[in-house]
This record gives structure tokens, sequence and C-alpha cells, in this order.
């Protein structure tokens, strides 16, 4: 491929060219209804173009980028799976409903919602859902609010720390510290769980809560779970379950059950509503019993066959967002599970689990497994021995974008060095999955016989690796002439 | 039933072999049988493509949009042009990941750059992030944005904040440990300068709106001179559609330029998604939540797009990081920024100024009739409060009829009425006729 | 390689104490493993670091970290080229200091002689 940048849409315009037309104004001017010291009488500083070529500016800069639907995208703990396309079409059947209309306008719009909170409880085994995180880290820092609402609520001000592992993503000590709570991150064992005597050592009367993953970011489950969530309960504090992994479970366990009081999902990964190049995403927040009083408002209520929303709600800790949460990708995530009913997600958990357990199997030998277990719905691997020809992680992911794959993630879990955290995914066929391990054992192959063909990756790509030190220490961060 | 696992149960069958295993339960060998669900889970049962379509018809038909609406508050209906559902359909966007392997997401890449750029251009300041969730999430970001900027906790915010902004950010204060003091509007509905100024003493900042909630217009010069004179930040709460009209926040000197940009070619959506915007003076570029794209080059000298400054993110700095954030509202972003880009600096201000007319054209011809009054004799952009002698509850329920939705009905009894481009002179008179009958009505 | 002007920390940090004022710093093993550094997080002039605190933080591409003092007191300059050019530190670690404190209590115990520090540094290698 020829290596170009591209034009900024800036840098295609030619002044008095317009793509816009608005009816005529209808109704008379006031020449003073806008004081002249409060007017904008500058030209605002916008690309003009014809509509032609406006649209051919964005469809060639989606021709410069990646999505599932353009190849395989293991990218582990986000759980890129196929975005169904009706669930895109119904979505716009609600999109003319203004948010504020009266209930008995929008009963169509509430139902759905107020259905979709029971079917997440169902699945997850919870009591009540909030829909109004608008994404997975929305939905910690929100379940850590209830948290926090609930140990306030009883006077036990003490509790003021959260504990978490550190093999936990970057967003759970950030939410923590966001819901004003201190942070202790606890060490994991050799198996890559949750140490229970460094937990054991960790609880005490200042335990607000602990942060956990399950299926854990190694991709195993955690077998103590059942140990953990009585350290934590009888210490005083609340378990939080980040839905980052939930794709594993689904029909099989529930993190209800496991003994978690509260937790998020991510709509935008396990329901399969699209990531859309960084969001937006959706994650609700589904709680136990005792901390439905401390929920955000409003809560949807039924009254007399009516879908009402209830502000009057005394012990609420207030609200997260405006309006209800992002309505669009609720719709899209209700319109997955309608079509797939009960069984049909415990078959995508399944195979998303056999998938995963395929790759890790067909690749052991070939890279380093650090954890080798039966995984769940991702596998952790390493460059092992390929490191001694100075082939890192990076290459590796570089390497696979030029044989047509988006890498898996990188660098993380932190606790595994030089991480490559792979998840297939339940949509992806067995001879995708079997053309992706060939091209990864070619990549192995690649690397010792020839690893300069492996530095000099990307070589298919409209650009080469980009210079990110210069980026972070001169940041041009906005086009100027 | 619908699947979307493409495998067949022998290739399934073929695939556990290939690991050694004989059936699908022994994948699941790790989890404790006694927590097992061992039961189907009880939902609805699954169903075909076609059977959705009319399940969600179902639900849509319990719904009235209404026919003519008159009601913003928070979430506006202005025209959509109709390649931006057209080119934001191109699955590459739609169904990529943050781009984090920058030489396979140029596009998206490129996409937030071209978006910093017009946020910065918007509102006259000279960096801006990928976006937040909303404008509410972006004022409650703003708040750790003047905490860490000025080290201090106490935040003035204006009563002309949108309630659920209010709302928000209270919600986060108390957690993060910032104390809120609210500044009040005086009888005009715009800030009252004494309580500003009586207030910002040890402030980090004050969280102003333009135009506010109530829709007037706010003299921001005085603001930013006051707020600036006690060496305190600006944060200006914007409508971005306004800014073809109304002066640009960095031309009065705004720290922080913040806003929900859903007027800008996003659907209603029942309340979203939409799509906060947060821009910033460039010595508060670090300040600034979640991703940001930067330029660099390759190595052949290729420009180049790059998620940067990323040390300041949580999946880096985790508890010591700027914010939680992560997910964003891209998708969204783009959207609006094929609206700035196809309306272009004409048609930005061409689209603000019908606002302006049309609304003060429905607040003149509604002022006519009897029992009912402007509650401020300030300007407003496409909005205005009026007080009804009828409850205004009452004339709603009467409007419904009509298919018309009228004016948000305010906790004080008060009417937020709205009017934009989309409302023609012709719907506009029609509102006022029927109106003129509803209020005859009860007077007699 | 480990200058004997000053004294050294297990976090890899510097301390030179002179006429009661301190400059503090980061040792070029820090430097290196961080790699290429693009941001220096340099505290405010006036501002108060007790010992244990973290006074600066330095930034890599994907890497991040804090800088912690040895010695307690008030702030009285920083290196206000590092904020443009942070690439210094890497070029000279030991010739660029970060912050200078005038020190109202040093912890004595936390530092290392030269000698000490370049034991240690074998130690952990």
């Amino acid at each position: 491929m020829m290596r170009q940048s591209y034009k900024l849409i800036f840098e295609r315009s030619h002044e008095g060219r317009r793509a816009y037309d608005l009816p005529e104004l209808d109704v008379p001017v006031l020449d003073n209804a806008i004081p002249e010291n409060m007017r904008n009488k500058k030209k605002l500083d916008l690309p003009e173009l014809g509509e032609v070529d406006l649209v051919r500016h964005y469809t060639n800069l989606s021709r410069r980028n990646f999505g599932v639907d353009n190849g395989f995208y293991p990218l582990g703990s986000c759980t890129m799976k196929y975005n169904p396309k009706i669930n895109e079409e119904v979505a716009t059947m609600f999109e003319e409903m203004h948010p504020l209309l009266d209930a008995d306008m929008s009963q169509g719009s509430l139902r759905l919602m107020y259905d979709m909170e029971k079917y997440l409880c169902e699945i997850c085994g919870m009591d009540a859902f909030t829909l109004q995180p608008a994404a997975g880290a929305h939905g910690e820092l929100t379940g850590l609010m209830h948290i926090r609402a609930y140990h306030e609520h009883r006077g036990d001000t003490a509790r003021t720390t959260i504990i978490v592992p550190d093999a936990a993503h970057g967003t759970n000590p950030a939410s923590a510290v966001m819901a004003g709570f201190k942070v202790k991150e606890i060490k994991s064992a050799p198996d890559g769980g949750v140490d229970l005597d460094a937990l054991r050592a960790a609880v005490g009367p200042d335990t607000a809560g602990l942060m956990l993953t399950n299926p854990s970011t190694l991709g195993l489950f955690e077998r103590n779970i059942k140990e953990i969530a009585e350290i934590v309960h009888e210490a005083g504090g609340l378990l939080y379950y980040d839905g980052a992994n939930l794709n594993a479970i689904m029909g099989i366990v529930r993190p209800g059950d496991m003994g978690f009081d509260v937790m998020h999902i991510n709509l935008h990964k396990t329901f399969s509503t699209p990531h859309g190049g960084g969001g937006p995403g959706s994650g609700p927040v589904g709680v136990k019993k005792h901390l439905m009083p401390f929920m955000p408002v409003p809560v949807l209520v039924e009254r007399e066959g009516m879908i009402e929303l209830d502000y009057d709600r005394p012990e609420s800790f207030g609200r997260v967002k405006s309006f209800y949460g992002n309505f669009a990708v609720i719709v899209k995530a209700f319109a997955y599970i309608r079509s797939l009913g009960g069984e049909g997600l415990r078959e995508a958990s399944e195979n998303a689990v056999l998938n995963a357990n395929y790759v890790m199997n067909a690749l052991r030998g070939v890279y380093e497994i650090p954890h080798d277990r039966i995984c769940m719905h991702e596998c952790v691997i390493a460059p092992g021995e390929l490191m001694e020809y100075g082939i890192h992680t990076t290459d590796i992911a570089k390497a696979l974008i030029d044989r047509g794959y988006h890498p898996p993630t990188i660098y993380f879990p932190l606790i595994v060095h030089e991480a490559m955290m792979i998840e297939p995914t339940e949509t992806e066929s067995r001879e995708t999955l079997d053309e992706f391990i060939e091209a990864m054992k070619d990549i192995a192959r690649d690397a010792k016989e020839n690893p300069e063909a492996i530095h000099a990756c990307p070589v298919t790509t409209p650009v080469g690796r980009p210079d990110e030190v210069t980026a972070a220490r001169k940041p041009v961060v906005r086009y100027t002439i | 039933m619908r699947s979307y696992v493409p495998n067949t149960p022998a290739e399934r069958e073929e695939m556990l072999k290939a690991i050694g295993l004989e059936s699908m339960d022994q994948l699941f060998a790790d989890i404790p049988a006694d927590l097992k669900l061992n039961r189907p889970l009880d939902l609805p049962a699954p169903m075909s493509e076609m059977e959705l379509r009319d399940l969600m018809l179902g639900y849509v038909l319990q719904n009235d949009e209404g026919g003519l609406l008159f009601r913003g508050a928070g979430a506006y209906r202005h025209y959509i042009p109709s390649l931006i559902p057209q080119l934001i359909s191109r699955s590459e966007f739609y169904t990529a990941y943050t781009p984090y392997q920058a030489e396979m997401s140029q596009g998206m890449l490129q996409s937030i750059f071209e978006w910093q750029t017009i946020i910065c251009n918007l509102t006259g300041l000279e960096a801006s992030n990928a976006s937040v969730y909303d404008g509410a999430t972006a004022a409650a970001e703003s708040l750790l944005m003047l905490r860490d900027a000025k080290r201090k906790k106490k935040i003035l915010y204006s009563a002309g904040l949108n309630p659920d902004v209010i709302a928000t950010i209270k919600t986060y204060a108390h957690c993060i440990g910032v104390e809120l003091a609210e500044i009040g509007l005086n009888a005009d509905g715009v800030t009252d300068m004494d309580a500003l100024k009586a207030n910002l003493p040890d402030s980090a900042g004050y969280i102003a709106a333009q135009p506010n909630y109530y829709g007037c217009i706010e003299n921001m010069d005085a603001i930013a001179e006051t707020v600036h004179e006690a060496k305190s930040l600006l944060v200006s709460y914007v409508n971005p559609l306004s800014l073809g009209a109304i002066k640009r926040p960095g031309d009065y000197g705004a720290d922080i330029a913040i806003g929900d940009a859903q007027p800008m070619g996003l659907p209603l959506n029942f309340g979203g998604p939409y799509v906060g915007f947060m821009a910033a003076s460039g010595k508060l570029i670090r300040n600034l939540p979640g991703r940001i794209a930067g330029e660099t080059v390759d190595a052949e000298g290729n420009r180049v797009y790059v998620l940067t400054l990323q040390a300041r993110e949580q999946h880096i700095r985790r508890e010591k990081a700027a914010s939680n954030i992560c997910s964003n509202q891209m998708l969204c972003a783009i959207m609006a920024s094929m609206y700035a880009c196809t309306m272009g600096p004409a048609g930005m201000k061409e689209v603000a100024e019908q606002n302006i007319a049309k609304s003060h054209y429905l607040a003149n011809e509604m002022c006519k009739l009897p029992g009912i009054k402007l509650r401020y004799n300030t300007p407003f952009f496409n909005e205005f409060v009026v007080d009804t002698e009828k409850p205004a509850e009452e004339i709603n329920e009467a409007l419904k009829g009509f298919g018309i939705v009228g004016g948000l009905v305010l906790e004080d009894g008060g009417m937020l009425w709205c009017a934009t481009e989309m409302n023609s002179k012709g719907d506009i008179d029609f509102l006022i006729d029927i109106l003129n009958d509803i209020l005859e009505g009860g007077n007699e | 390689m480990v200058p004997n002007d000053r004294k050294y920390t297990r976090e890899h940090e510097w301390v030179m104490i002179e006429n009661g004022i301190a400059k503090l710093g980061i040792t070029d093993h820090a430097q290196e493993a961080l790699g290429d550094i693009v941001y220096v997080e340099l505290p405010t002039v006036d501002d108060e670091i007790a010992i244990g605190d973290s006074y600066a933080v330095v930034e890599s591409v994907k890497a991040v970290s804090q800088v912690y003092s040895q010695v307690s007191g008030k702030v009285v300059e920083v290196n206000e080229e590092l904020d443009g050019t942070p690439e210094l530190l890497n070029q000279d670690a030991y010739g660029q200091f970060i912050a200078a404190v005038e020190v109202s209590e040093v912890n004595e115990s936390g530092l290392l002689t030269a000698e000490e520090y370049e034991a240690f540094l074998a130690e952990e290698a």
C-alpha cells in the first residue's frame, strides 16, 4: 500500500462553498434581539465544502479504519463480537422521542427500559438495575456511590477503603478514587487469583468493599469466590462485580449468586452493541435489595399498568448524568437479548469460552502461557522465548496488523510481563480462528528467522508506526493554519 | 432460534475434541457446582428477526412523539442533514473500538483530531478532548479540572444551569470533596453579580450557563471580568448551536468551555446517547480528562494521528488518574463534526439566527394572548419562560389533543418554551390559535 | 558513574544538600527505566513538602512515576526548563534537578551514599 497521510477536512475548505440549505426564514427578524456586546461578530473557522467532497472525506476516512465488520478483532477485555444489523435498525425506531415528553406519551420507551431492567436482573441474579450510567467506568463510579451511600447511611464513616487486586482494570482504582475512597491494592496469588491471605490481611474496619472481575483479567474463573465473598462480608465490606467479562458466564453462573452486592454491565461488550470507535457505550448497574434505596433518580416504577419515573427517593445519592442513560444503546442490547433468549445467551457464553480455549490450546508451545489451565472467554499469552530474538509484544501486534487482524489487548494485565490478551468471542468461525492461529505461528517463525521483518511491521497500512514521544512532548491537538 | 454463533454443533464437537474435552460443561469446571445456575434463564423465548421487528414495533406504538414540538430544556430537535445518518453507518467507524492501534485506526483518530479542532474553533479555546458522556458529566469533570488546577475545594455554579446538570455535579461533588455554592439568578433571570462577587474569594472557579436553562443570555464579559479579578477560573456551559450568533467562550476569556453537542446533528433518542464536549485554554490541556488525539509523524515523515498524553489516563495512572473515564461518545462526536462541516460558518450562523428569530416570533405572538406573559425582560436564544394565569399543566393537556407538545412545566409553575428552525411560521401560528382558544376558554 | 557529591534513595532519586537547600532529582537508572520522558509535573514554588511526599511526577509515553522526597521543607525553586524540554532528564539526569527545597528535616535513614546506591543497583539487577 502507498503510504500517505490524508488531508484534513480543514485543508479541503474553499471559501463560499456549502453543503447545507435551510428553508427561507418565514418570520420577521428583530434587529435588537441580541445586544451587540453579546454577539459573535467573527466568522466561525469551520470548513466550507460541497456535499460530495464532504461525503468523500468521511467515506475515505472510514476506509482508513478497521472494525469488527472488516475482520477478526480479538481485543481482550473488550468483547468485540459481531454487532447484529437488525439492532441498529430497530434502535432508529425510537429516535424522535424527546426525553421530557409526558409519561403517557412515552410508555413504549419507558416500558422497554423497565423490561430491560428485569431481564438484566434475571441474567445477573440482582434485585434491581439502573440504566443511567453511560459506560463501564461510569457504571463503576455509580456502583461505588451505592457502596458509599450504604455505609454513610449506617453511620459507618470509617469505611473509606476499596480493595482492588493488582490485576484489575485501571478504571477500578480510578473510579474508587473518584467515588471518594482510598485504594488498597492486593497482589494476586501465583495462580492469578485473589491471594486469600493478602485479602484477609487487607480487610478491616476501614474496608468499604472489594472490586473484583470474575472471570479475572487473566481470563480465569476465581475458584475461591465463596471464600472471598465471606472474607469481605464478614469484615463489613461489600462486593463489587466488574462486568467486563460477563460474556463468559451468561446462563451458567450469576454474579448475584456468587455473593456480589453491586455490579455493572458493559452493554457494548456482552450485549453486542457496537463500540463506535470508543463510544457510546452503556453501563447499567445492578444492586441487591439492601442497596436499592440509594439508586440514582429517576427510578422506573409500574403504577396501575403505567411506567413512571419516580424522583421521590429520599435516600438516593442523586443522578450521574442527564436523563435516563444512553437509550439508543439500551434498545440495541434489548433487541439482542430478545433475539437470543436465555438459551441463546448461554450458547453465546459457551462458545465464547470454547473459542478462547481453542486458540489457547493451539498456541501452546509456540507462545508462553503463564497461567496454563482451562480459560474462560479470553486467554493471556506472552512472547516467551521470542524475547530472546528481540521481539516484544508490540512487534507481534504490528505483525498481526500486516496479516489482516486487529491485535489483542497488549501489555495488560500488568501482572503478566509483555501480556497479550486474546478474546475471540463466540461470533467467530473455526476457520477464522484457524487462520489467526496460523498467522500467530507464522509470526513466531519469522521472529526467529527474520526478526528485522517483524520490527518493520506494519508495512501494509496507510501510515507507519507513529512517533508517540514527539506527540506527547509537543502536543498538537488541533489544526492551525 | 436466532444465533450469531457460526460454528455448527458438529464443528463445536470437533473443536472440543481438539482441546481434549468431551463436553461444554468441562469448560466450566472451575466454577463451584453449587454456585451454578443449573436452570435455564427465565427470559422470553428467542425469536426470529421478523418477530423481533414486530415486537419492537409494539413498543414503538405505545409511544407518541407528538406532532409539533415546542419543548427543549436540554434536548433539542434540529434538522439533521441526511448525509449524517448515512455516513455514520459506515461500519468501519461504528464497529471499531477505541483507536489503540494507530496504524489501522487513522480514520477514527483523524476524525477525533478534526472534532477537537472544530470544538476549539467553535468555543475559541486552544485544546479539546475526544468527548465525554454528555453535558452534565462534562460539568462534573470540570469540577475535577478546577479543583486540581487551582488546588481549591470551593466551586461556584449558576442556578441557571440545567437542573440535571446541577443534580449531576452535586452527586460528583459529594464524592470528590468539592464544596459547591449556588449563585442565584436575579429578577432578570441572569447571574446575581453581587452574590457572585461575595462568594468568589477562595473559590477555584464559577460554572456559568450561556444561554442558561431559562433561555436567558448572560453578560459573560462582565462575569468573566469579575471571576478573573478574584483569580478564579471561568467555566462556560454553552449551547454550541448558539455560537454562530452568540459570543464564543474564548472571546470573553472563559478558561474552560463545556456543553452538550446534541443540537449538532444528534437525534433526540429519548435522552441519549448525546455527547459532552470540553475545551480549555492551552495551559489547562493536561487537566482535560479522557482521550485526546494528537498529531505526529511516522518514520517516513507522514503525518499520523495518535492517542496522546495518555499518562494522564486511568489505564496508566490508575488511582492517580485525572478521571476514571475510558469509553466516551466518539461516534456521536463524529456526527456533530459532520454537522459542523455540513453547515460551515455560514450555516452555523444562519441556523443560530433562525433559532433566535423563531423563538422571538413565538414569544411575541404568545404574549399578545390573554393571561400569559414573558417572565424575564432579557435577551434569549431559542427558549424563554412565560407565566400563565391558567395552570400550565392544563394548557399542555389541552394542547396534547391537537398533537402539540407545549413548553416544559417548571417546578414553580412557569412554562419553558422552545422554538427552533424546525418550527415553521405556520406551525407557530397554529399553536397560537389553539392556545388562544384554550386561554379564552379558561376565562369563560 | 554515580556521582559522589550527593545521596540517593532506593526509589532511584537523588538529593544534594548545600547551605540548607536540597536539590532533588532522579537518577540515571530511573530515566533509563522510564524511557523517553515526555512530561514532568513540577511542584509550585512555596509548596510545603514533607518526607515521603510525592512532589513531582515524571511521565513517559506509557508509564508514569511519582518522585518522592526524603526531605521536608518549602519549595524555593523548580527547574522550569523541564517544562518544555523534559528530555533533558534523559540526557543528563544528574545535571538536572527537579526542585530545590529549603530543608527543615532530612530522613537520613532513607538515604544511601553513592557507593551504597551502586551496590543497591547491582543487587537489583
